[in-house]
């Protein structure tokens, strides 16, 4: 038992979801581009795999929904920490729908649900970054202040701090864990603004690794029994300098991850999958 | 005397009664409960007493309990004061379990909020610790789990919880508990966070919290912004308004200062207090001591009077006693079904201080007349610096050791209570042992140089007293009484050696003085000078001593004879500061503002850069020098045994600390000149070698410095953008270092700024001393907040002072500038203080 707060990054399980058809022509984007669905689908299937084979996690799949075509970024729909998940409210109306599958699937992993039933409030779990000893929540065009109150109701244990988000979709399109108190950041002025200000909002001091590609500071870090420090980060292909930077990083497994199709749908890595500590310290 | 029975209640849910003295001190009941507790880290906790608004509010330690009260209610309550960021470097078990306490009802309540898991995590430490190992053939324990109070919303799932985890617990001991319980009490992110209500600018509703780190902004659950302590650099508050003037970051040109709505004056002022209390307890090495001479503005004088954390660290890895024993019980307050149940008791053997826990007045108070010495005994046992002072002045100097700066500073010292002789009490036991070790560590500075240098010390204590003009509300008649007064004449000759002064040339024009010119010893205090007894009935008065001094070599000798007949006179005498701290803050209790520079003063204030322009080029020096004195800085608070060991140097600063406001354009040159002169001195000899400190007294200083100079210079760029801006953000005090040393024949030099008007005369007198110290001076120029309607008259208080390896001057001068019509200003001096004395100063003053 190591108490609160102990192992970050610790992970048993994942909750993925397929890709829709409707993916293609009707998820939501912040840019015009023709996504090649197969591509994507390959993407996501190459994503699964590392989780259920190279690093032995539990893979909870939940089939794809013609209707939400963005079904696929589950991390959207729920943000878990210890034993409490979090249902969230999406903030795109199109996404609403996308809570339930996930809400089953956590309660069926025993988790303690919270729903986020005030119709004020809005969340996604792309606007949510948690250090391991606190929460930011990007203040975005999908996160109000009410979606971040409850939250912060729901894991009382933590700083719930929030940090707008002037430019991109989420808070977690610019940043993310890379390590227990490193965080990830792309070198844009809006990502490093932000920064600052999650600096300046916690009690914690956390390390930085800037990385060139804001959408590169996108990457999944967790901590593995059997394998340490795993971090999978962007491939060369897509962000050749930042994934130089990933490469400078000795004391993690890296595993370079394909997003070059999902990301045309605003989908960075860690929006494809809910990790879960089922041996939870507690 | 009247004694009136206090009922406290402890932080297991007991009642303490204890019969105190009407006018006892806050610290005083305090004592006593700590005594009863057998707690010796108590810096951490306090006591607190509902208003008449049943507001919660800290008992002030200083100030007598009835005047905070204001109502016949004498029922308090012990708490947590100062939560402990990390509770595995509390000394001692029992400490650790009152922390428990604390927590236990602060989540119990809901103060702490944590999620279900936590509160069944926490609350299965609690049961091992409470009662030992889960007993498997206890006859339903969920019953048993169900009479106590966990957590606000507690419920079967929950106590079921509990008990799974408790099970799990089997083998730890009761402290290991605690230790566990604490370890994640301590993560929780609002523990420790004391919060009140607020409106921001906009009126919006939000909560700001106090902490160790700083000032935190919720709304609602929602962290919206953090100051941390290093970035503020005032905090005030005016009638309900509170602010906080915030540092520019590295991207910002400006200060900016950030206003809060409180409910009322009350709510703003105690918001203060506990920023002002945690900034000093959690940032500080030493306290700061409560601004002195700002008679002229309104506010609040608070500041805290304890022990920093660093200091009870400190004073606490000193502790050497066996752990006390004792129980761990259910307590009252969560457990319903265990009325039975023993209260906290105290089980050490053998200990008169654990006798005296339980029974504590029966001993103390069986009679009236011994129980005046009681009282002032325990008192005695007590960290209070005007007993460590006192004590240090009864000490027969010549008898090896002397308690030194840092020690008085420290605690109730151990060492001064030995020599204060016969005073049964743990303490005095610690105190023993902590001496002979003190000597073994070399913390006892003083007292070396004491040895090393038999020289007398260049003291000299000059009184100016002003006219007390009918300016101000602080100003005080009088109504001293007479006898205090002797007795600090004399108690102050004792102590004094007259140098021939660069304080005779100030210029006194304005004021009436007892100054004789051939001599230099004045002591003016602007405080009352009464002995605890007496009461604080008499207003704080100005009591102007011209002491004669007896030749310099003498002086010790004769402090040391007279001491015995001056013992009481000289209680009286050091008394006086706190005591002046205690009525002009009582004075000020009903003001509505007030102001805190929450500098780690020995760092910024060294570092900060003077706002004039025409200095640059000083400030250019100032930099070369940076690196020696930040050094020095480290560890002023508790390196002067490193300052003392080398001789053959002197190592000077100079601190000017300037404060302006807009209009007082002759404030500024009268600064610059000194600055300039003060430059001269510097110059000869930057290159000298500075001492450097065995060791930065704690971890943060160091960091915190390079800090602090990089800000400093923020800060300059902007300032003449400064001038502008309205009182609210007025200009700060922006001390300036100049720091040299020189061997063996030094130049010592007074500076005084006085005049009666404009304050355009400078005179620094500059006279070869053949004496080897080590000194340190500061210069403050601080402009007094204006009033509402800006009209008031705004006072320049300014304080030069120095700081020797063996003797301390300080001199303080308020002028009032006046601005006239036409924009002409008038200045005039309307009080100076010199205060010289051998223990009087606290080094980290600024």
């Amino acid at each position: 038992m190591a108490g609160l707060m102990a192992g970050f990054g610790h992970y048993t399980h994942a909750v993925v979801r397929g890709i829709p058809a409707s993916l293609a022509k009707e998820a939501l984007r912040s840019s015009q581009t023709e996504v090649d669905l197969a591509k994507a689908v390959k993407e996501q299937e190459a994503y699964v795999e590392v989780l259920r084979t190279r690093l032995g996690l539990e893979v909870v799949e939940l089939p794809a929904d013609e209707s939400l075509p963005d079904c696929v970024f589950v991390e959207d729909a729920a943000v878990v920490c210890g034993d409490t998940a979090l249902i969230t409210r999406p903030g795109a109306e199109s996404r609403r729908g996308e809570t339930e599958a996930m809400k089953g699937a956590l309660k069926d992993l025993n988790l303690n649900i919270v729903e986020m039933t005030d119709e004020n409030a809005t969340l996604d779990g792309g606007d949510v970054l948690f250090t391991g000893r606190e929460f930011f929540v990007g203040l975005s065009k999908r996160t109000n202040q009410r979606g971040a109150e409850i939250l912060a109701d729901a894991f009382k244990d933590y700083a719930v701090s929030t940090v707008p988000v002037l430019e991109g979709l989420h808070l977690k399109s610019f940043c993310s864990m890379g390590g227990p108190g490193l965080i990830v950041i792309g070198s844009s002025e809006p990502a490093q603004k932000a920064l600052k200000i999650m600096q300046q909002m916690s009690d914690h001091r956390y390390d930085k690794l800037t990385v060139p590609d804001d959408l590169a500071a996108n990457c999944i870090y967790m901590n593995l029994p059997s394998k340490g420090h795993v971090l999978l980060h962007c491939t060369a292909e897509e962000f050749p300098e930042s994934a130089k930077v990933f490469e400078k990083l000795k004391d993690h497994m890296l595993i370079p991850m394909s997003n070059l199709e999902k990301v045309k749908v605003d989908g960075a890595l860690t929006c494809c999958s809910v990790l879960i500590n089922k041996k939870a310290n507690i | 005397m009247k004694l009136v029975v206090c009922h406290v209640t402890l932080l297991d849910g007991t009642d303490f009664t204890c019969e105190v003295e009407k006018r006892a001190k806050g610290q005083y009941l305090f004592f006593k409960v700590c005594e009863h507790l057998n707690l010796l880290e108590k810096d951490y906790f306090g006591l607190t007493y509902k208003d008449n608004h049943d507001q919660k509010c800290w008992l002030d330690p200083t100030k007598e309990i009835k005047r905070q009260i204001r109502s016949n209610n004498w029922q308090f309550a012990f708490n947590v004061k100062f939560y402990p960021p990390d509770p595995s470097l509390l000394t001692e078990d029992i400490t650790r379990y009152l922390l428990c306490l604390q927590l236990r009802e602060d989540v119990a309540s809901g103060r702490l909020p944590c999620s279900f898991v936590t509160h069944a995590l926490l609350g299965s430490y609690t049961l091992q610790a409470e009662i030992g190992d889960y007993e498997p053939d206890q006859p339903r324990p969920l019953d048993f789990i169900s009479q106590l109070t966990f957590a606000p919303n507690q419920n079967k799932e929950m106590e079921e919880k509990i008990l799974e985890l408790y099970k799990s617990h089997r083998g730890m001991t009761p402290a290991q508990a605690d230790t566990q319980f604490l370890e994640n009490a301590k993560k929780l992110s609002m523990y420790g966070v004391d919060l009140h209500h607020a409106k921001d600018s906009e009126g919006v509703d939000i909560m700001l919290g106090v902490c160790a780190n700083g000032l935190l902004v919720y709304k609602d659950r929602l962290r919206i912004n953090r100051f941390a302590w290093p970035k503020i650099l005032k905090i005030s508050y005016k009638r309900n308004n509170f602010y906080i003037k915030i540092r520019p970051g590295e991207t910002e040109q400006f200060e900016s200062t950030v206003g809060f709505k409180l409910e009322n004056h009350r709510a703003a002022k105690r918001l203060w207090k506990v920023c002002v209390e945690n900034h000093s307890f959690f940032r500080l090495n030493a306290p700061e001591p409560p601004t002195k001479a700002r008679f002229l503005t309104l506010g609040s004088k608070f500041r805290y009077s304890g022990r920093t954390q660093a200091q009870t660290r400190m004073a606490s890895s000193l502790i050497d006693r066996p752990a006390p024993s004792f129980e761990r019980t259910s307590s009252k307050r969560i457990s319903r079904s265990l009325d039975g149940a023993p209260m906290i008791s105290i089980t050490e053997a053998g200990r008169e201080s654990a006798e005296n826990g339980r029974e504590p007045h029966l001993e103390l108070h069986s009679d009236s007349k011994d129980h005046d010495k009681t009282q002032e005994e325990v008192l005695k046992h007590q960290a209070s610096i005007s007993q460590l002072k006192r004590s240090f002045m009864e000490a027969p100097p010549p008898s090896p050791p002397q308690p030194n700066q840092w020690e008085k500073r420290l605690t109730s010292s151990p060492a001064t209570i030995r020599l204060q002789q016969q005073q049964v009490s743990l303490a005095e036991e610690i105190a023993s042992v902590l001496f002979s070790r003190h000597t073994d560590i070399g913390l006892d500075s003083t007292a070396k140089a004491a040895c090393i240098f038999p020289e007398p010390p260049l003291d000299a204590v000059k009184t100016t007293s002003s006219a007390a003009t009918s300016s101000s509300a602080a100003v005080c008649s009088f109504s001293a009484p007479q006898r205090p007064l002797a007795t600090l004449s004399t108690a102050l000759s004792a102590t004094e050696v007259s140098v021939p002064q660069t304080e005779a040339a100030t210029a006194d024009n304005a004021i009436s003085d007892t100054k004789e010119p051939a001599k230099t010893t004045e002591v003016e205090i602007e405080e009352t000078v009464v002995v605890q007894e007496i009461s604080r009935a008499p207003k704080p008065g100005l009591v102007t001593v011209a002491a004669s001094t007896p030749a310099a070599p003498s002086a010790e000798q004769e402090m040391r004879e007279q001491e015995v007949e001056v013992q009481e006179e000289a209680v009286v005498v050091e008394e006086a500061k706190p005591r002046k701290e205690e009525s002009i803050s009582s004075e000020s209790e009903s003001e509505e503002e007030a102001e805190y520079h929450p500098y780690l003063p020995v760092s910024i204030s060294h570092t900060q850069i003077p706002e004039e322009k025409e200095e640059e080029e000083e400030q250019e020096k100032q930099e070369e020098d940076k690196t020696p004195e930040l050094q020095v800085l480290a560890s002023d608070a508790s390196s002067l045994p490193a300052e003392v060991i080398q001789p053959a140097e002197e190592t000077r600063r100079e601190e000017v600390e300037s404060k302006k406001e807009d209009n007082t354009e002759t404030e500024k040159t009268t600064n610059a000149e000194e600055e300039k002169e003060v430059e001269r001195e510097t110059e000869e000899s930057t290159d000298d070698p500075m001492v450097t400190p065995d060791e930065a007294p704690n971890g943060l200083t160091l960091p915190e410095e390079g800090v602090t100079v990089m800000d400093a210079r923020a800060e300059e760029e902007e300032e003449p953008k400064m001038n502008g801006e309205p009182s609210l953000t007025e200009a700060e005090p922006l001390p300036q270092v100049i720091c040299c040393s020189e061997p063996p024949v030094v130049k010592t030099e007074m500076v005084t700024i006085s005049d009666t008007f404009a304050a355009q005369k400078t005179e620094i007198a500059t006279k070869e001393v053949p004496i080897v110290h080590t000194e340190t001076k500061t210069i403050t120029y601080e402009a007094a907040q204006l009033d509402g309607n800006g009209d008031g008259e705004p006072g320049v208080l300014m304080t030069a002072q120095t700081i020797t390896s063996e003797s301390l001057c300080t001199t303080t001068t308020t002028h009032i500038t006046k601005t006239l019509k036409g924009g002409l200003s008038e200045t005039r001096i309307e009080k100076r203080i010199v205060i010289t004395g051998d223990c009087d100063i606290d080094h980290d003053q600024s």
